[in-house]
């Protein structure tokens, strides 16, 4: 049965496309990165001195990458399909024996749209952020951050190897760690920026087997010498690698069982929760299993545990999402259910990859939105994040209050809007893999509609339940404008991406792609899964927008405080890895304590004990020496006689 | 010649200078008594060299005399410098170099 499966995987996988020299404007591809690194140089180098322009750069390096991508990927349409994939060599960047690692870029299908999502969702973040950190005496800094990731973000979707993007893997690491805990003043976003670090370094451990597992194979790390071998590799190594690399994706990507760190990365200022842990860096799992995809082609097993993991993933999050009060973290709860919906599709083959990356693009538009509307609600109410005491906010922010909408209905996947074409295909192939994955992805999609409607009738309904000093105000126009640039992405990218972008046939020669056999028919699966959304929204509505919403949060049912507690994953994590860590730790503590030190200090003590007495024999008589002479030679000389009469 | 009753007398004379060396506590009697034992041995060598008939033994004997006037030279010259510092030629006395 797997052996069939992989046959049919086969199918549709790609073939290894020819690489392009860099000409025109693909010259260019490593200005794309080093903009933004510039900007991060100077603005972290350069101090308060460019505290009062800095900003500005950093936003106008953002914007030149953005028109950059544009430009390219205008380039790359002009061009026939099997001439899309460029590659750019600087340099030789390690050399050690057989091992070579350069300095290279890859531009095809897959980093372009990466690339395009980056840096124009980057360069409305920045712009947003002008508005949003206006205020914070930081801002310089925050703005260095932001570029450092935004270039360590293009590295990792460039690299042409696996040892390039490792180094954009770990730097986009650093930046989400960094900016998590911007306000370090404050002890809980410090201590959630070391969870996010340290938790991810656990996935950053599988990438980096990962990479060692790859070379000892194929003796390479370049993408192209991998995946051309690939077909040569028995099934077990690549199980090995798809697992190992899943790992690395889990944690970068908040799947289960690495997803504890992504609710409290919210502690970071609301720009970052929108670019890094909603629109881009979260999904870098996503774009390794896709970009990994002739190693998952080949071993079943492997691309089954991503299903798995991704189906767990949109469960957990989906169910937080649905019982936190702050609006940052029910949306948390969110990304990490959509990106598990990534996930899931990319384990489920050519028929995945495709429409795992078109949901993460449209995910990554209307989430952005989202996020950055959530902040502008916050930006009027004196950063408080409690939606229970938000309430008819939409008369207060009309432009955040529409272009909420906007998301949300991409979200919840209604049609026309941008959330519905993705959701549905990746629900489309799901029931082919298997009706019960499919079931599952729908019943999850009801619950999206649950938690998202619960959201906005908490926010934007119902009676005010505002605190005494809050004077709800619309946000300024630096912020109001990319929220509406993102509300008509959030509408329309969908249908542009499948009708005018043609995002099969775009990324099929990078991903594959096999059209689904499935045994419903794509206008029976819309119909099952509006229908969900709309019993999940109405439930909603009803229970908050209908009812009065208590500002004190009720006990509420075992589930919602199970949700409440992150669904417990800190402490699944505290009994399951830092209390037996302890406890190791002691044992180790003790074990050098007692039995090395004892091993060593009683051998000292053993010797200078004996030595102690041994010495009491020098007496200083002269006549006692004599004797000693004297006995020893008796003892020879006996032993002498001894040895001659035997 | 039978040499059994010199060795015998060699013996003898080594033992009571041993014995002397242990038990006498002044230290000319010590060196005396040390003087004994050099002198047993060479009663014994000679002994040996007459009866095996050739001169090596008796040429020991001269080396072991000659050692013997060498130690007394420093052996008397340190029993005196202690004595003169210590009033005494208790050779139990300068005990100061123990543990």
């Amino acid at each position: 049965m797997i052996n069939a499966s992989a046959a049919v995987w086969a199918e549709g996988a790609p073939t290894l496309q020819e690489v392009m020299p860099a000409e025109g404007v693909f010259s260019l591809i490593w200005l794309l990165i080093a903009l933004p690194l510039l900007g991060a140089t100077v603005l972290l180098l350069g101090g308060r001195r460019t505290n009062t322009w800095g900003p500005y750069l950093a936003v106008l390096t953002v914007s030149a990458s953005a028109i950059l991508g544009i430009l390219m990927v205008v380039g790359l349409m002009d061009r026939g399909a099997e001439e899309r994939s460029i590659g750019q060599s600087l340099f030789t960047w390690v050399f050690a024996g057989q091992f070579e690692a350069n300095m290279a870029f890859q531009l095809d299908q897959l980093s372009m749209v990466f690339v395009l999502l980056i840096t124009v969702v980057g360069a409305l973040i920045h712009v947003y952020s002008l508005g949003y950190m206006q205020h914070d005496p930081n801002r310089r800094k925050f703005f260095g951050y932001l570029n450092l990731f935004v270039a360590a973000m293009l590295l990792l979707v460039l690299a042409n190897n696996y040892l390039l993007l490792y180094v954009g893997w770990e730097g986009v690491g650093l930046a989400s760690y960094l900016l998590i805990g911007f306000w370090q003043h404050k002890p809980s976003a410090a201590a959630a920026a070391k969870k996010a670090f340290i938790i991810n370094r656990v996935g950053d451990v599988g990438l980096s087997i990962a990479i060692m597992v790859i070379f000892v194979t194929f003796g390479s790390v370049t993408f192209d010498d991998v995946f051309g071998q690939a077909s040569e590799v028995n099934e077990g190594t690549l199980t090995a690698i798809g697992l190992l690399l899943l790992l690395a994706a889990a944690g970068k990507s908040a799947q289960f069982p690495l997803q504890a760190w992504l609710l409290d990365a919210m502690e970071g200022p609301t720009p970052v929760s929108a670019l890094i842990h909603a629109a881009t860096m979260v999904t870098a799992g996503v774009y390794l299993i896709a970009r990994s995809n002739a190693i998952y082609d080949r071993a079943v097993w492997a691309a089954t545990a991503v299903v798995v993991v991704g189906l767990i993933t949109i469960f957990m999050g989906a169910i937080i999402g649905s019982a936190k009060d702050d609006i940052k973290k029910s949306l948390a709860g969110s990304t990490m259910s959509q990106i598990g919906y990534m996930v899931m599709a990319a384990g489920l083959g050519p028929i995945g990859y495709v429409f795992a990356i078109f949901h993460l693009l449209t995910h990554g538009v209307f989430k952005a939105g989202l996020f950055l509307g959530a902040g502008s609600v916050m930006h009027g109410m004196n950063d408080n994040v409690n939606m229970r005491r938000y309430g008819a906010l939409r008369a207060a922010m009309v432009v955040t209050f529409i272009t909420f909408m906007a998301g949300y209905l991409a979200i919840i996947g209604i049609p026309p809007f941008s959330g519905f074409w993705s959701k549905d295909e990746i629900i489309h192939a799901a029931f082919e893999r298997s009706p019960i994955i499919g079931s599952l992805a729908i019943l999850a999609a009801g619950i999206t509609g649950f938690y998202m409607t619960r959201m906005v009738a908490m926010t934007f309904f119902g009676k005010a339940r505002w605190e005494d000093d809050a004077h709800p105000h619309e946000s300024p126009k630096v912020m109001t404008i990319p929220l509406i640039i993102l509300a008509l992405g959030s509408t329309f990218l969908g249908m542009a991406l499948l009708f005018w972008g043609n995002i099969e046939t775009w990324l099929e020669p990078v991903v594959g792609f096999s059209t689904s056999t499935s045994p419903l028919s794509t206008e029976a699966v819309i119909a099952i899964s509006l229908t969900f959304v709309i019993i999940g929204s109405i439930i909603g509505w009803i229970s908050y927008a209908r009812r009065e919403v208590p500002i004190v949060a009720p006990r509420g049912s075992l589930l919602t405080r199970a949700a409440r507690a992150d669904l417990y994953g800190d402490a699944v994590n505290e009994g399951l890895i830092v209390r037996p860590s302890f406890w190791l730790s002691r044992l180790l503590i003790w074990f050098d304590g007692r039995v090395v030190d004892g091993l060593v200090n009683g051998s000292a003590a053993l010797v200078g004990g004996a030595s102690g007495r041994m010495r009491r024999y020098q007496s200083g008589f002269a006549r006692s020496y004599a004797l000693s002479m004297v006995g020893g030679t008796v003892l020879v000389l006996l032993a002498l006689v001894l040895v001659r009469l035997s | 010649m039978n040499p059994s009753n010199v060795v015998i007398l060699s013996a003898i004379l080594f033992s009571i200078g041993a014995v002397g060396v242990l038990v006498r506590r002044n230290a000319i009697i010590v060196f005396m008594c040390v003087e004994l034992m050099l002198n047993a041995a060479n009663l014994a060598f000679v002994a040996f060299a007459r009866t095996s008939g050739n001169l090596d033994g008796q040429v020991v004997a001269f080396f072991v005399m000659v050692v013997a006037a060498a130690e007394v030279v420093v052996g008397l010259a340190i029993i005196v410098t202690i004595f003169r510092t210590r009033r005494s030629a208790s050779i139990d006395e300068p005990n100061l170099l123990k543990y």
